[in-house]
């Protein structure tokens, strides 16, 4: 999530002003790199992608109709440019290509019943299981982890999720969804297991 | 509880995401409040997603900066290095 700290003028941008672009870069970067670490996993992907996004940005300021807020806009070419990193590494179909999707979730129904709630804090506070975390978002299919890393866990609405990706809001929160009950079910298998571990001492 | 009834479950899953967002219509609501006061899993279920989806909320609070060397690099890119003092 973006916090309005600090306010950017789009004339002085269009305008040319270095300096207020430098004040951009400072006030979006942590947002966009986050987004490409947790899309990528991978550090200098990550920063491949942090670095195109602004040189972009910067190429295409004269575009930005101001339709979108600026952050949304970041995060579209910021999104953009993390697919294209991974069709070219991993050759997936492209996020486009799923125009029609069908309304049928029944792969997705829930099979692990464990209310691991309860378990203490610290258990969800350690690097371990951050990791975890990471490692599950990581292994969801690309079109459903786009979408959940911005309405998730940048905290983008639906409807500006949908901006970012240009696509209908009926299949963000188709793809939403899916992605929420697969995590659901990896976080229930490992912190099943952390449970486990627990009541056998 | 009593037996769940697993149609009911099945149902409900579409609905799911608008209800932990608090984004459904309250008649909808108020079916799966009744269903889950009833069926163990489905009460299961709407709690795990909802704080798999609250750990994933707060992770992003602990990595929101650049590290120093990034943000370095990313300011060449940029032809910004006169600003990097900032």
């Amino acid at each position: 999530m973006i916090e309005n700290k600090t306010e950017i003028s789009i004339e002085a941008l269009r305008a040319g002003d270095r300096e207020e672009f430098s004040r951009l870069v400072d006030a979006y970067s942590g947002p966009i790199y986050r987004l490409a670490l947790k899309m990528l996993g991978i550090p200098t992907d990550a920063e491949d992608v942090l670095q195109n996004t602004f040189l972009k940005a910067f190429q295409h300021l004269e575009a930005f109709e101001g339709r979108s807020s600026l952050s949304t806009w970041l995060y579209r070419i910021a999104s953009n440019e993390a697919l294209m990193l991974l069709r070219k590494q991993h050759h997936e179909i492209p996020l486009s290509d799923f125009a029609t999707e069908d309304e049928d979730n029944s792969d997705y129904s829930p099979a692990q019943f464990t209310d691991w709630c309860c378990l203490p804090e610290d258990e969800f506070l350690s690097s371990e299981s951050k990791a975890a975390l990471d490692h599950a978002v990581q292994h969801l299919p690309e079109v459903q982890r786009i979408v959940f890393i911005l309405r998730d866990i940048e905290g983008l609405s639906i409807q500006e999720t949908s901006e970012a990706l240009n696509l209908s809001e009926a299949a963000v929160k188709t793809r939403l969804l899916r992605a929420r009950l697969r995590l659901r079910e990896e976080l229930s298998t490992y912190y099943g297991e952390r449970l486990d571990k627990r009541s056998k001492g | 509880m009593s037996e769940p009834d697993q149609t009911k479950c099945r149902s409900l899953l579409g609905c799911l995401s608008d209800y932990v967002d608090g984004t459904l219509s309250e008649d909808l609501c108020e079916e799966i409040e009744h269903h889950v006061a009833e069926c163990r899993n489905c009460h299961i279920v709407v709690d795990t997603l909802r704080k798999t989806i609250r750990l994933y909320h707060e992770s992003a609070a602990e990595t929101g900066e650049v590290p120093g060397v990034v943000r370095e690099r990313l300011f060449r890119a940029l032809n910004l290095d006169d600003f990097l003092q900032h």
